[in-house]
């Protein structure tokens, strides 16, 4: 377990930044205690600073993962954002997307989200933004990006894509053989 | 047909009653018979038989009350009875003799064939009786060798064996009356241990086992009820969602269910459900977990507090960590311990998923973390890996593969485990001491109360109340051994009593860093190795040996000297071997009143 370096802190913010805007900073100072951000074999992991301590003494090897892991790095050096960090993607989202009962299923399975499967959406969204995207009942389902900006969508064909589909939380069930954990 | 005495006819037919007495006869020949009967057995004396005769006149006429009146010769004798109701007693007895004394023997004739009619039947059914009683307190005939012998020939239908078993546990109950004479109670035991497994596929060890644990007829129960599923449970991960909302939601996806049992806050039992309840988004979204109720006793008797140090020592697939994560708020620490990786990918997805952050994930060999990680947890809760004994309803294979030398090696982990647990806890943890649980999927004993009492013996600790009150306490004695009397706080739970998996949960606060037996320990492990050789051994003599006389063969020296050893927790007298007798009284009075104590 060791802490990120200068360029790897600054891809991970770049990429938080894309979802949760200025908010990245709150995700450090938080009114509770102090966390951090840790990597253990290419993936980062967040965590408070006391959970930092008590893990310390756990040998290299044996260790498999600490907190809440945020997502990998990949061999490149690029940063891939995994489903376990929705909890605070929604927290701090910017902009959102409702999506219908009809649609909440396929995207589950990995789709995009159509334009008929499009409930609501937050105004302003520039294309190719970082998207949170709900069901009605206001479950967080996943995210990923727009593919249009919240005006362009309206004229959009009902067939279109209106988010491109990134990670969703259906992947919980088919992620254990993808080794995403 | 059926006239009822007692029946509120008008008054104001007497005139009428004198009509048709001979066709109503005929008519209520059938009546008369019933009218009999319900005369009869409303305890009319035959002083009065002949006003009952008046009365069934009376009661047949009342029944035809439309047909037109008529006077004839029988006027003589019949009356008009307009006052006199059945069910009084107020009857002129006096008058209807006197006038019907002459007619009288047509009727009494008629009645008193009908009387010898039921007499005859009474003494049919009184015979039909004591046939039904002498059947059944028939002895029942148990198969002798050479009879067992031909049966191996022909493909006895389970019906057969069922009704074997269940006339062996009826001569078992009632043995005095019920056995043959020249067959002993162990004969009678062995045959049933057989047709058991036979009937549900067990090894015969296992069954008779369990027959030394619960008895003959709780065997059949615990069997009969470890084939059939127990109902499928989640708890509500009350970081994510509230008990309430996530039934309400379940509800509208078309999932029937219900609040699982008053002990249990979060916990919901699914009767009926139309879409998979392991793929709903509301379980993507870490909203529940599904986890049996037996499950989730363990972590309820640990209780463990927000910011307490916690380790997990057998946490995969971590449904029991994420229980503890959520009644610590998230707030603390907690290691999640396995011993192999890929069960752990497992936990952390559940870690995950659940919305757990306090979670540490590690795979160490848990018999290390006591060395490890030495007095560093407040709470440790360690589900240990076991024969599976108690979940043989989810895991059938259990029945056949699991031998009772696989159930010892077990006991052997699982004891190495608890020390190793013991080790880890803080004793100066919040002033108390630290706690921890110790709980498997088993109801065998080796795997059970004997590891605890084993522990008792190396490690100064209690055993405390484990604060669930619906099981049923441990054992503190099976066959030959005796456990320390704090084992009764234990507790033990059976699909047949509970319809929860067996399991088995303790609870156990550290009191101090001392071992009593610390020079002798290697020793004492060798011991304590030997002994379970020598039981295995005594267990396989015993079985040979039972046949011959008939009678459970009395313990050996050597394990009657663990008797003596484990009857109280503190360790055997070691003051000839030179070890400066510890008149401390922080050591001494404790223990000693360790030995009375019931409870904290």
């Amino acid at each position: 377990m060791r802490p990120l370096t200068e360029d790897e802190t600054r891809t991970l913010f770049m990429k938080l930044t894309e979802y949760m805007g200025k908010s990245v900073e709150r995700m450090i100072n938080r009114s509770d205690e102090r966390h951090c951000f840790r990597l253990i074999k290419d993936r980062v992991y967040y965590i408070s600073e006391s959970l930092m301590k008590a893990a310390n003494s756990v040998r290299r090897e044996d260790l498999l993962h600490v907190g809440v892991c945020l997502g990998k790095f990949s061999k490149s050096g690029k940063f891939r954002l995994h489903i376990t960090s929705l909890e605070f993607l929604s927290q701090y989202a910017k902009y959102k997307v409702w999506v219908k009962p009809s649609s909440e299923m396929s995207f589950l399975y990995g789709n995009h989200v159509s334009k008929n499967g499009l409930a609501r959406m937050t105004e302003n969204t520039p294309q190719y933004a970082g998207v949170v995207v709900y069901s009605m009942s206001d479950i967080a389902l996943g995210f990923g990006v727009a593919a249009q900006s919240t005006e362009h969508c309206q004229s959009l064909d009902p067939t279109g894509n209106v988010v491109l589909h990134q990670s969703d939380i259906g992947e919980y069930l088919r992620g254990i053989e993808d080794d995403m954990f | 047909m059926g006239q009822r005495r007692g029946s509120s006819a008008p008054k104001g037919k007497a005139r009428q009653k004198k009509s048709e007495p001979e066709e109503e006869r005929k008519i209520s020949s059938e009546e008369e018979s019933s009218s009999e009967e319900s005369s009869d057995n409303t305890e009319e004396s035959e002083d009065e038989e002949e006003s009952s005769d008046g009365n069934e006149a009376e009661d047949s006429e009342k029944g035809n009350s439309k047909t037109p009146l008529f006077s004839d010769e029988n006027v003589a004798w019949l009356k008009p009875k307009k006052s006199k109701l059945l069910d009084s007693e107020e009857e002129d007895d006096d008058d209807e003799d006197d006038d019907m004394d002459e007619e009288e023997l047509e009727v009494e004739r008629q009645s008193k064939l009908l009387d010898m009619e039921m007499e005859a039947e009474q003494e049919e059914a009184d015979a039909e009786m004591r046939r039904t009683i002498e059947q059944e307190t028939e002895i029942f005939h148990l198969p002798t060798e050479d009879e067992l012998e031909q049966e191996k020939n022909r493909v006895v239908p389970p019906s057969e064996i069922r009704s074997r078993v269940e006339s062996i546990l009826g001569v078992l109950a009632d043995f005095k009356s019920r056995r043959e004479h020249n067959r002993s109670r162990s004969e009678y035991v062995d045959q049933l241990i057989i047709d058991l497994s036979e009937l549900y596929g067990y090894l015969p060890e296992l069954m008779e086992y369990f027959v030394s644990m619960f008895g003959p007829s709780e065997t059949l129960e615990f069997v009969d009820a470890s084939d059939r599923p127990r109902p499928l449970v989640i708890r509500t991960n009350t970081l994510k969602a509230r008990r309430k909302d996530l039934a309400s939601s379940l509800m509208k996806r078309g999932v029937s269910l219900d609040p699982l049992a008053n002990w249990s806050k979060v916990g919901l039992k699914i009767i009926e459900s139309p879409v998979p309840i392991g793929a709903t988004p509301e379980y993507l979204s870490g909203h529940y977990m599904l986890q049996s109720a037996a499950s989730m006793c363990p972590v309820l008797s640990l209780s463990p507090q927000p910011g307490d140090k916690v380790l997990d020592m057998s946490a995969a697939p971590g449904g029991k960590t994420s229980y503890i994560a959520q009644l610590m708020r998230n707030k603390g620490a907690i290691i999640a311990n396995d011993l192999k990786p890929e069960r752990q990918k497992a936990t952390v997805a559940n870690m995950h998923r659940l919305g757990v952050k306090i979670a540490i994930t590690c795979t160490h060999d848990g018999r290390k973390l006591g060395k490890k990680f030495p007095r560093t947890f407040d709470r440790i809760l360690l589900d240990a890996p076991c024969s599976g004994l108690g979940v043989i309803s989810r895991d059938p294979s259990v029945k056949v593969q699991r031998t009772i030398l696989d159930v010892q090696k077990n006991s052997h982990l699982q004891k190495e485990l608890l020390l190793a647990a013991i080790d880890a806890l803080n004793h100066k943890s919040k002033k108390s001491g630290g706690i921890m649980v110790y709980s498997t999927c088993s109801v065998s004993v080796y795997e059970n109360e004997e590891v605890v009492n084993y522990a008792l013996q190396k490690r100064h600790i209690k055993i405390i109340d484990a604060g669930l009150d619906f099981g049923k306490p441990g054992f503190v004695r099976y066959k030959h051994q005796r456990f320390h009397p704090s084992v009764a706080l234990t507790r033990r739970f059976y699909p047949h009593v509970h319809n929860m998996d067996g399991f088995f949960v303790a609870k156990i606060q550290k009191l101090s860093d001392r071992k009593p037996e610390d020079s002798l320990e290697p020793q004492e492990k060798q011991e304590i190795d030997d002994e379970a050789e020598k039981e295995v051994k005594a267990h396989e003599e015993n079985k040979q040996k039972r046949k011959a006389d008939g009678k459970p063969i009395h313990i050996k020296e050597n394990s009657k000297k663990k008797v003596r050893s484990e009857h109280l927790s503190i360790p055997p007298k070691k003051q000839n071997q030179g070890k400066k007798k510890k008149t401390n009284a922080k050591v001494t009075k404790p223990r000693r009143h360790r030995a009375q104590a019931t409870d904290v």
